[in-house]
């Protein structure tokens, strides 16, 4: 294996001949590749899709200024969608280690336990954390519920910590020495949007800023909601992704204004309901869109 | 008739390895019923994380043949009716028979009933039977209609001597295939019920945990003292365990030895290394679940986790040295103990006083200021279980006394029964300082524990404040702890039931006799039930107890109570004196000594006691005898009822009678 780069052009090949669309990342800020619309959303109702795609995540209370060599503001995750779920996921699985120059004859894999859940999308599932020689590279999921909605057809979540996993591949002690490519380092394009990124989130962001603009986001959502569920017609062209990325926004807010540190511990379970309340609300006329605008057999 | 017998393993995608051990004997009992009636029985049940297997001897082929009596229609009814009900068992008239029963006679068809065939009762019964293991948290797959299980089940092997027993779960057919290990074995192995577990073992899976277990262990290095519960784990996360010995530089070393360890042992599952004097060596043990290491790579791969995780630990160490212990009191301001019990700063506040109230210095005042402020501290935000210990370990680091730092160390000991109580006077106050302020604010706004529920753990800290006041230096009464906070008082005394009981093995007739006597200072309940234990063992004692028992009713049932002395003067047999000269004596007798002396002097006053009621009618027709009667016995009884309520006893002889 070469570089960062081409580690990630293998991956999303080996994806796309299983049948997975490849989408590049969506466009709003999101903490975890689960959130896009492409999981978070196409997880729910009957209909089959898969898709591979890089989404960097950004989890500002995880910025250490480009000084710690394992942690990252923003971080990217590989993140494939199988819905439903093939019988031979997990060596469908493996086969993408090889893919990438693993010899799993020559390497320690284990499936540990680790369930995934998110309050604030309403969201979880079963799975393991897969560990290659110790290191966690990748989280498994088989999700059983969204945004409070049982799932029709389970789907398995395939995330890739791909920053990690390179610097196990190229055997790098710091993730800014991942080559990225063979003339560049991953710390030569990121390291100053982590500096940079880090100085904003934990000093200079604005909290009242902040506040204002989730309760904006906040207000727009909740509005484009109620407006859905008083519609009698026309629910089909109401634009309900417009509406979860106002839930995107709010999310990402409120991990900002907690890595400021203006969030109490008391306060913070109401603001995670306020959240997961949206998530909740557009999860449900998502659902129920699907099965109005009459391609779905209810 | 020839047996044959069974195998069956379900292949399931990774079981965590917690859940493996009551999943597997679930599943070997409930199949053990199902063959009972074929006269088969479970001789093997194991398990790896990717499979379940249980194997049956001698199984009959068929169930024996057995005969059922259907009821029809009564004697009187009608002939049609007769008829149709011969007709619906397809056969005639003239094969049914009257039969008497106590309701009156019915028409009724003695139905001859072929026994089963094996196969047929087991593809039946089989399905049903396996996604009934009662697993902990199921998943569904592959979606709304699905099945629950803990994870996909990707095959089933199922044999009946050389046959396969068909039968479908969720679209997986049975067959006489197994897995092989993911990256070393063949994808799927035909099978034969005795090549079974050596095709496995061609194929990389040792069948057996006792075995997978005797590898690591026997793989280990000298210096490694496998723990239990590792090891347990490390077994049932693997099919093919080859434990490797890796290093890393020794100037982690500088950082505390228990925050080495819990990275290597919880968050790595890799063992920690000792040299010969005991001291952590530079060294750990990663169990693979694979062959071998032939070019280094995992060894390699696992140091370099190991170093970035003892990075990350030394960055927390030094950045949380930046701001000492007592400048981070002020921060648990904003760290919620509980929602409506406030912030762990008015916890702070309220343990700092409780343990001035309870006699503490001020070394014990000033660790339970510190106490809980390493919550604010990076090193416990990354490893929580660490909690306590961190607080210690910086506190001595930042030169608070030892007598402080071993304190805070200590203060959430003992985490369980086996666990020891702090090491400290100092510490153990805290410790109880802590709990009890936890179960005082919990039980005031009714957060108490109800049958299994007790999400508080307060069933723990209750047990923690029993065994600290039974084993270590304070002398505390439990209602001063209780401090009159609604049913806090009993909760305790239950506990101190289940500590007597359960963990000091005292029998539980002399417990409730004990308690009865007073519950209040633990050390004192110990005393005493160690002496009636010791005078348990003497020939009078139980006797003796059953008299008190007798005493007791007499006394209740006459609702007395003394208003003057014994008079020896209305004695009227020569056994009231006895006894009472005898009872003066051993009064005298055990002045001043301990409880064992008093109760061994009271058993001998069995013969006087004894006697006594042979020879005396208790409710004499004068008044004046009967109060002097009733008055001996009431001093009797209430001499030694401070050490005891001798009336619980159980005898043992009843015991036996009952059981």
């Amino acid at each position: 294996m070469k570089t960062y780069q081409e580690m990630i052009f293998r991956l999303k090949q080996y994806w796309a001949e299983r049948g997975c669309i490849i989408t590049e990342p969506y466009d709003v800020e999101v903490g975890a590749g689960t959130m896009c619309p492409e999981t978070f959303l196409r997880v729910l109702g009957p209909d089959e899709y898969r898709v591979a795609y890089v989404q960097p995540s950004r989890r500002p209370a995880d910025g250490r200024y480009g000084e710690n060599p394992n942690r990252l503001y923003k971080h990217s995750q590989l993140q494939v969608i199988l819905k439903p779920t093939p019988e031979d996921v997990i060596e469908q699985y493996l086969g993408s280690l090889e893919a990438i120059g693993i010899d799993l004859k020559k390497h320690d894999i284990k499936f540990e336990e680790d369930n995934w859940e998110s309050p604030t999308l309403g969201a979880w599932g079963i799975g393991w954390q897969v560990m290659l020689d110790g290191m966690e590279i990748t989280q498994f999921t088989y999700f059983q519920q969204c945004g409070g909605v049982d799932l029709d057809l389970v789907p398995a979540e395939i995330t890739y910590g791909l920053e990690r996993l390179c610097a196990f591949l190229q055997d790098k002690e710091s993730v800014y020495d991942i080559q990225w490519t063979d003339a560049f380092a991953y710390g030569d394009v990121r390291l100053k949007e982590e500096q940079q990124f880090s100085v904003y989130n934990f000093e200079m962001a604005d909290v009242p800023t902040l506040w204002k603009l989730f309760e904006l986001h906040e207000g727009e959502c909740q509005r484009l909601i109620d407006h859905y569920k008083g519609l009698e017609t026309g629910k089909e062209r109401f634009p309900v992704l417009p509406t979860y990325d106002q839930v995107l926004k709010c999310s990402n807010l409120f991990n900002l204004l907690d890595a400021r540190g203006a969030i109490s511990v008391t306060e913070r379970v109401g603001v995670i309901g306020r959240v997961r309340k949206l998530a909740v609300g557009v999860a449900g006329i998502w659902v129920d869109q699907q099965y109005t605008k009459g391609e779905v057999a209810a | 008739m020839a047996t044959k017998d069974l195998l069956l393993e379900i292949g399931v995608e990774e079981i965590p390895d917690w859940m493996i051990a009551d999943g597997l004997s679930h599943l070997a009992g409930k199949v053990g019923e199902l063959v009972a009636q074929l006269g088969g029985q479970v001789v093997m049940s194991e398990a790896t994380p990717r499979r379940l297997a249980v194997k049956v001897s001698g199984l009959s082929e068929r169930e024996a043949d057995r005969e059922e009596l259907i009821s029809g229609p009564p004697k009187q009814a009608n002939p049609q009716a007769v008829e149709g009900f011969a007709k619906k068992n397809g056969i005639t008239v003239d094969q049914l028979e009257l039969v008497e029963t106590a309701k009156g006679t019915y028409y009724s068809y003695r139905k001859q009933v072929a026994g089963k065939a094996a196969a047929e009762i087991l593809s039946s019964g089989l399905p049903g039977l396996i996604l009934g293991i009662p697993w902990p948290k199921t998943m569904l797959w592959p979606g709304k209609g699905g099945a629950r299980f803990i994870r996909p089940i990707r095959w089933l092997l199922c044999l009946l001597g050389g046959d396969v027993v068909p039968f479908t779960i969720n679209g997986i057919t049975s067959g006489n295939e197994t897995g092989g290990h993911r990256q070393l074995g063949a994808h799927r192995v035909a099978v034969t019920i005795d090549n079974y577990e050596q095709k496995l073992r061609e194929n990389f899976v040792i069948l057996r945990g006792e075995e997978r277990r005797a590898k690591i262990v026997a793989g280990l290095p000298a210096g490694v003292k496998a723990d239990a519960k590792l090891l347990d784990t490390l077994t049932n996360i693997t099919e093919f365990p080859t434990p490797i010995l890796g290093s890393f530089s020794a100037d982690y070393l500088s950082l505390p030895e228990e925050v080495l360890v819990t990275v290597m042992r919880f968050h790595q599952k890799y063992f920690s290394v000792t040299d010969s004097t005991g001291k952590l060596a530079a060294q750990f043990v990663a169990v693979m679940n694979t062959s071998g290491d032939g070019d280094g790579l995992v060894k390699h791969g696992n140091e370099r986790v190991l170093r970035a995780r003892f990075n990350d630990a030394r960055f927390f160490y030094d950045v949380d040295q930046q701001k000492h212990l007592p400048a981070r009191v002020e921060d648990l301001k904003v760290v919620t103990f509980q929602a409506q019990l406030g912030s762990y700063h008015a916890k702070t506040e309220r343990v700092v006083a409780l343990v001035r109230e309870l006699g503490g210095d001020d070394s014990a005042a000033r660790a339970a200021l510190l106490a809980k402020t390493d919550l604010t501290c990076e090193m416990v935000k990354e490893f929580t279980e660490l909690q306590g210990i961190v607080g210690g370990l910086y506190a001595k680091a930042q030169g608070e006394p030892e007598a402080v730092a071993t304190a805070i160390y200590d203060q959430y000991k003992p985490v369980s029964m086996e666990d020891s109580i702090p090491r400290t006077r100092d510490g153990q106050l805290l410790s109880l300082a802590d709990k009890v302020d936890t179960l005082r604010g919990c039980f005031g706004i009714g957060l108490i524990p109800t049958g299994s529920k007790d999400p508080f753990a307060l069933r723990r800290a209750a047990q923690g404040i029993i065994k600290i006041l039974a084993e270590g230096e304070l002398r505390i009464g439990l209602k001063q702890l209780a401090a009159g906070v609604d049913k806090l008082d009993e909760f305790l005394i239950e506990r101190v039931k289940y500590y007597t009981n359960e963990i000091r093995g005292y029998a539980m007739d002399e417990v409730n006799a004990v308690l009865a006597a007073g519950a209040d200072d633990i050390q004192d309940v110990l005393a005493r039930l160690e002496a009636v234990k010791a005078v348990r063992a003497s020939e009078d004692f139980e006797p003796l107890a059953a008299s008190f028992k007798r005493m007791k009713n007499i006394l209740d049932q006459a609702k007395f109570s003394p208003s003057g002395k014994v008079d020896a003067g209305l004695f009227e047999d020569p056994s009231e004196g006895a006894l009472w000269k005898a009872f003066e004596a051993v009064v005298a007798s055990s002045k001043g000594t301990g409880y064992a002396q008093t109760l061994a002097a009271m058993a001998t006053l069995r013969p006087a006691v004894d006697l006594f009621f042979e020879k005396v009618l208790v409710n004499a027709p004068d008044m004046a005898v009967r109060a002097n009667r009733l008055t001996l016995l009431f001093s009797l009884k209430t001499e030694f009822s401070g050490i005891a309520e001798f009336s619980e006893i159980v005898p043992k002889t009843q015991e036996t009678h009952a059981s």
